[in-house]
């Protein structure tokens, strides 16, 4: 969309296509981009995995959305004249007030329900002198702009300050000596609500002095529902993403076909005490006495086991491929692993290498994917290492599927059971892709 | 106001839309040059070589290119400006 919008604005007629499903996306996206007449078709979905006779029957029949033959609508958007409305577009300011009405408790949060503003659990109303009070976790003024944040890459960019942060902290009953935490998350701009189709979350992995200070647990039920910090921070950092950006509704702002359960909360702490490694935010380049948080953009599959027992190698390279390839994991182990590790003479960093040695499997596999096909492909396609390699590939050849830098280890848990999970989870600042780029660890000592 | 009470609004800022117009459209498409952009979605290739094809078979006097931006979901001005520069008409997509 964002391209036909480009064009038509530098005087070429556009038509985008779209499927059906993302007809009212496609509304919304044209009228905030200021060109709400942009003359969209639609054919059915899916495109994926849709023969070429298909994919020309839907050209040869009916557009879903438009009720009327598909290319009457596409010949009808590239020659029909303007109207008055096609010629002035649209023009409107929007404005999210400080202050709802007054109103009883049950009436507000009946509205704040109804408005898509919660997640549907219990809510803390964000009364005046509770959000004055969670204020008084930070040093700084409400109203300094934290940053900006969309749902997804193609939509607008909303704006929020320290205020609209501290308001879904209260609504996510955290306490004040949570808020830097939270506002180093919210501050990352990348959103825990994407609206991607593919139903992503954001992981947030806190590392540092700020983790004992506020009585973060790290230990016995670490990514589980065990502790006020780890739960409300989690909770937090996504009623913020999706109350700051314009919304996580489905149909119109979320369009994760399965959804998500990281998507109520997903903020762990490492346990850098037990760990035999350093920790991450160290292998980042901050200080130990840095505290910090680091987001992780997956949340789509968890891979499980024990060990490293006999058979760790071959149970780690069933783990590593039968992930979704196109988001690398985030190992996370519990200490006794981690331990054992050491035993048999790995450092952190050797058992990443030998992951990306060994994580292999045939070309024709890995590009059989759709997420593959559409983001890495074009790398590959321009020369870019170490896509081009795999794409030259014949179908059977066996081809490494992350580098080192794709898989990250961060160590947690309560040494009740040597067990690690793989996360999906790309550590990786805003934006399309699928590799690990950046740095996207922030420093939360800046909010405190 | 007995038993009403008052909160913030936890949205945040939306930006101000400015209109902006469509393009003039030509009244027909005989001797234009149409670019189909093929968005890089996965079998987005394969739907566009069928529009090259239907509109060689039903419209031939338009002249048809095919056309990818260097990845997906980033903007290629270079790719922008090629159709700007060389095209009439465009037609874009189409993801999933």
């Amino acid at each position: 969309m964002g391209f036909a919008l480009a064009l038509e604005q530098a005087g070429v007629p556009t038509v985008p296509v779209s499927t059906h499903v993302f007809a009212r996306l496609a509304k919304a996206t044209a009228l905030t981009a200021g060109m709400p007449t942009v003359r969209s078709v639609f054919v059915p979905q899916p495109v994926v995995g849709r023969t070429a006779s298909e994919l020309r029957a839907y050209i040869e029949g009916t557009d879903p959305v438009l009720k009327q033959p598909f290319m009457k609508g596409v010949l009808d958007g590239l020659t029909q004249p303007l109207n008055d409305e096609d010629l002035k577009g649209a023009t409107f300011e929007r404005s999210t007030p400080r202050l709802l009405e007054p109103d009883t408790e049950d009436n507000l949060r009946q509205l704040f329900i109804e408005n898509g503003w919660t997640d549907y659990l219990p809510i803390i109303l964000p009364t005046e002198e509770r959000v004055e009070q969670m204020l008084k976790g930070t040093s700084l003024a409400g109203d300094r702009i934290v940053g900006r944040m969309r749902p997804t890459s193609f939509r607008e960019f909303w704006e929020f300050d320290i205020e609209k942060v501290a308001v879904n902290a209260v609504m996510a009953g955290a306490r004040p000596d949570y808020l830097p935490i939270i506002l180093a998350c919210a501050a990352s701009g990348i959103s825990a609500r994407s609206s991607s189709t593919t139903s992503w979350a954001t992981i947030s992995v806190v590392n540092g002095p700020i983790r004992n200070e506020i009585g973060m647990n790290s230990g016995v039920g670490a990514l589980g529902p065990y502790n006020l910090a780890n739960a409300t921070i989690g909770r937090a950092y996504s009623l913020v993403s999706q109350n700051v950006q314009g919304g996580s509704v489905p149909g119109d702002t979320y369009m994760g076909t399965l959804g998500n359960n990281w998507n109520y909360t997903a903020c762990f702490a490492e346990a850098e005490e037990r760990s035999p490694w350093s920790p991450f935010h160290v292998d980042n380049g901050f200080k130990p006495t840095d505290s910090t948080v680091s987001m992780f953009f997956g949340g789509w599959y968890t891979m499980s086991g024990f060990g490293p027992r006999e058979t760790w190698k071959e149970k780690f390279i069933r783990c590593l491929l039968g992930t979704d390839h196109y988001s690398p994991p985030l190992i996370v182990m519990d200490p006794i692993v981690a331990r054992a590790f050491v035993d048999l003479g790995f450092t952190k960093q050797s058992l990443i290498e030998w992951c990306a040695e060994n994580a292999r499997m045939p070309a024709r596999n890995y590009w059989d994917d759709q997420w593959v096909t559409t983001l890495v492909r074009p790398h590959a396609v321009a020369g870019v290492e170490p896509y081009a390699s795999r794409l030259k590939a014949a179908p059977d050849d066996l081809i490494n599927i992350f580098t080192p830098n794709d898989i990250k280890i961060v160590v947690m848990g309560g040494e009740t059971q040597g067990a690690f999970k793989m996360l999906s989870g790309r550590f990786s600042t805003r934006g399309p892709g699928t590799e690990n780029k950046n740095n996207p660890t922030g420093l939360i000592d800046v909010w405190r | 106001m007995a038993g009403k009470i008052t909160v913030h609004d936890p949205r945040g800022y939306p930006p101000k839309v400015t209109g902006k117009r469509l393009a003039n459209r030509p009244e027909s498409l005989d001797g234009k040059v149409l670019y189909l952009i093929d968005c890089l979605f996965d079998n987005a290739d394969v739907f566009m070589e069928q529009m090259r094809l239907w509109f060689a078979e039903h419209m031939p006097s338009v002249t048809t290119r095919i056309i990818r931006p260097r990845e997906s979901w980033v903007d290629d001005p270079e790719m922008r400006a090629k159709v700007v520069a060389e095209g009439d008409v465009a037609i874009i997509g189409v993801g999933l």
